[in-house]
């Protein structure tokens, strides 16, 4: 009982009418972002953090991720009717929705990945329920030097997991840890790199720093990448699988939600992983696998699943240890501080409301996301003919009346245009902007802890590997470092590793 | 991510590809284009990707981010460095710097001639001009309110960097304009400066 009653009062919290319009407007936003071209989940949620001011910090949450779980409902229509995934993680849908969707039955393809992405989100909310708060237990008496390994550990696996060279991305993160050092030093008051600016002086705000270089480094990449071609999308007759369908696809429905919920909890995880891993291992239990690519709804509900229930499970490192498991969360994480709160194991204990309201709330979103994916889907296929072009000013000015109302300050809208310009450049330049933004957020987290326990060790680092678990989190850090040198031997002796199957080494590992 | 697991969808998708015999309802088939497989898909999202740079890009960003690297690691030896029991506010600025420097070296080395870089071209000014058009609204907003720069910088967007007829172009952006005002002079009461 005494477990089940604050996720009883969660509900509570959820259905208070302010927390239910805002988790609508949520996947609504996210289920629309989905849908038109240019700007995925991380980009929008960046552009729409000044919104979450003005509300109490579970509303705002509970708004924000359901953008992030809402667009990956989105992201399949756009590659089931258009061929061109919505978002990253629906990539291999597109290969047998589109093969449906030319046979006619685009309904069925849409079908099946709604109650896939249902399931998988719901499975997931149940995992997250019974899990989170064990992890948080075990996670209570972490100290410093914990900290230290824990989030070293976080930023180098977000970077060598995203798409970019692993170069690029470390170094992309320690430019973040870099920026996160400007202003005043914690420890001494002194200040560092403000080059005796006053706007400076109490360091940057994350909030620019998302929005600039996730935000308008996207819409200003878009500007140069834009194909105005406007393609007719297929027709959508019956969306409510038949029953053979839905009795082909429930097998890989609950196995993709399953490794998706897994491969979502992984530190550098996440959808879009799941979706990959989840559509090679349906091909290759598959009796017939050339039946993949032609029109295989396993080929969809699969990935759709697995995709969903990543989205939701990724939360689980965020709000037990405090640690974002990839760029969306490092911007969830960075909207919590703003509200004033620190995720972390503390979470589920100091502030249960906000924990369960926004766990609990992902029961409703889901919910809404599954009526407007099957009777409503209609309206968002008529969205599919808005053109990028039309949406750039506009998501523009958003972001740069948005960052002003923050502070009332013109300096932010400098700030902005400033990392506008970086984004676009890491982008052009093959860096990925996810390691740098992630690395911002847990930088003075990271460095207080590190000298926290160094102090603690007496100056000595040998410290870390002397207690149990800071131990075996450095020494997991080193193997992820070294992994692409022992790649790189095993492949010569072996030339045919399958990306994938890695993936799976190191969910085992960690 | 996705390019590196690519090859594993792909391997398997050609094979499809060889068997592909049963044919779509032909009505519907007419419509769509045809179904490609994951590699000749993957093929085509790579032609619509602007040409990749050379390893010069490469070369430019390590050396690029290599200077950053010693301009932090030289700030951070001036605020100074004390010692792991007393570290003074320079020490971590000075080891990221370290790491930086270290990768940047590594990226000019081995990975020069990785090509994840794209090229610059002509419509890479769209960019530059785009990037004017801000800064002109940031120029303009503490001046003469939000409505004025708000309307140009949407017409500008929408005729000539998106290609948009001049009537849609002038209609939307008045509406855009309009809507902004309503949402957040109107209804928010943002303190945004505007003119009304």
């Amino acid at each position: 009982m005494d477990f089940l009653s604050p996720v009883i009062n969660g509900f509570g919290v959820v259905l208070e009418p302010m927390n239910l319009l805002y988790c609508l407007i949520g996947v609504v936003i996210g289920m629309l972002i989905g849908v038109l071209p240019g700007l995925g989940p991380a980009a929008t949620i960046a552009i729409l953090l000044p919104l979450t001011y003005g509300v109490e910090p579970v509303t705002a949450i509970i708004m924000l991720s359901g953008i992030f779980y809402g667009a990956q409902y989105g992201g399949t229509i756009t590659s089931v009717l258009l061929r061109l995934p919505g978002e990253a993680s629906s990539v291999v849908t597109v290969f047998d929705g589109f093969a449906l969707a030319r046979q006619g039955k685009a309904g069925t393809a849409l079908g099946i990945a709604a109650i896939g992405s249902f399931f998988g989100g719901t499975v997931s909310i149940i995992g997250l329920t019974l899990l989170a708060p064990v992890v948080a237990g075990f996670a209570l008496d972490f100290g410093p030097p914990e900290y230290t390994a824990l989030a070293m550990l976080g930023i180098l696996l977000v970077a060598t997991v995203s798409n970019g060279s692993k170069l690029k991305s470390i170094i992309a993160a320690s430019l973040g840890l870099l920026l996160a050092t400007v202003g005043r030093d914690t420890f001494t008051g002194e200040s560092r790199f403000t080059f005796d600016n006053l706007s400076l002086a109490d360091g940057l705000d994350f909030v620019p720093i998302a929005m600039g270089i996730f935000g308008l480094g996207e819409i200003l990449y878009n500007l140069e990448e834009r194909h105005n071609k406007v393609q007719a999308p297929a027709k959508v007759a019956n969306v409510w699988p038949s029953r053979k369908d839905l009795k082909e696809s429930s097998g890989a429905i609950g196995r993709g939600s399953l490794l998706g919920f897994f491969l979502g909890i992984l530190p550098g995880g996440g959808a879009t992983i799941a979706s990959l891993a989840a559509y090679a291992m349906e091909k290759k239990r598959a009796k017939n696998p050339e039946r993949f690519g032609r029109g295989a709804v396993e080929g969809v509900a699969a990935p759709e699943s697995a995709n969903n229930a990543a989205a939701t499970s990724s939360f689980i490192p965020l709000l037990t240890l405090g640690i974002p498991a990839n760029a969306t969360m490092a911007i969830i994480f960075g909207a919590l501080l703003i509200q004033g709160v620190t995720p972390g194991p503390q979470l589920v204990q100091n502030d249960p409301e906000l924990f369960w309201g926004v766990v609990n709330s992902m029961y409703i979103g889901n919910i809404l996301l599954l009526i407007m994916s099957i009777p409503l889907v209609g309206i968002f296929v008529k969205i599919l003919r808005v053109r990028a072009a039309i949406l750039a000013p506009i998501t523009v000015l958003i972001t740069l009346i948005g960052v002003y109302t923050i502070n009332n300050s013109i300096f932010d809208i400098w700030l902005v245009i400033v990392f506008g310009i970086l984004g676009y450049l890491m982008k052009k330049f093959g860096f990925e902007p996810g390691p740098l933004v992630l690395a911002f957020v847990l930088g003075s987290l990271l460095e207080e802890n590190l000298r926290r326990s160094l102090l603690l060790f007496g100056g000595d680092p040998a410290g870390f590997i002397g207690r149990p678990i800071s131990g075996v989190l450095l020494l997991v850090f080193l193997l992820v470092m070294l992994l692409p040198l022992l790649q790189k031997a095993f492949r010569k002796t072996r030339s045919t590793a399958p990306a994938v199957e890695v993936r799976h080494e190191e969910k085992e590992r960690v | 991510m996705i390019s590196a697991s690519n090859q594993e969808v792909s391997s398997g998708g050609s094979v499809t590809n060889a068997a592909a015999g049963n044919g779509p309802s032909p009505a519907i088939a007419d419509e769509l284009p045809e179904p490609l497989t994951a590699e000749q898909l993957a093929a085509e999202w790579d032609e619509e990707r602007p040409p990749h740079a050379g390893p010069l890009a490469n070369v430019a960003a390590a050396v690029a981010t290599a200077a950053l690297g010693a301009a932090g690691l030289a700030m951070s030896v001036a605020m100074g460095l004390g010692s792991p029991e007393k570290p003074e506010p320079g020490l971590w600025p000075f080891i990221i710097s370290l790491v930086m420097i270290a990768m940047s070296v590594a990226l000019l080395v081995f990975g020069r001639k990785k090509l994840d870089a794209e090229a610059f071209s002509s419509s890479s000014w769209q960019v530059a001009a785009g990037v004017a058009t801000l800064v002109g609204f940031v120029l303009v907003v503490g001046v003469a309110g939000f409505e004025i720069p708000t309307l140009l910088l949407t017409f500008v967007w929408l005729r000539f960097l998106g290609k948009e007829t001049w009537r849609m172009s002038i209609l939307l952006s008045f509406a855009v304009t309009a809507a902004f005002y309503l949402i957040f002079v109107v209804a928010l009461s943002v303190p945004i400066p505007h003119l009304f």
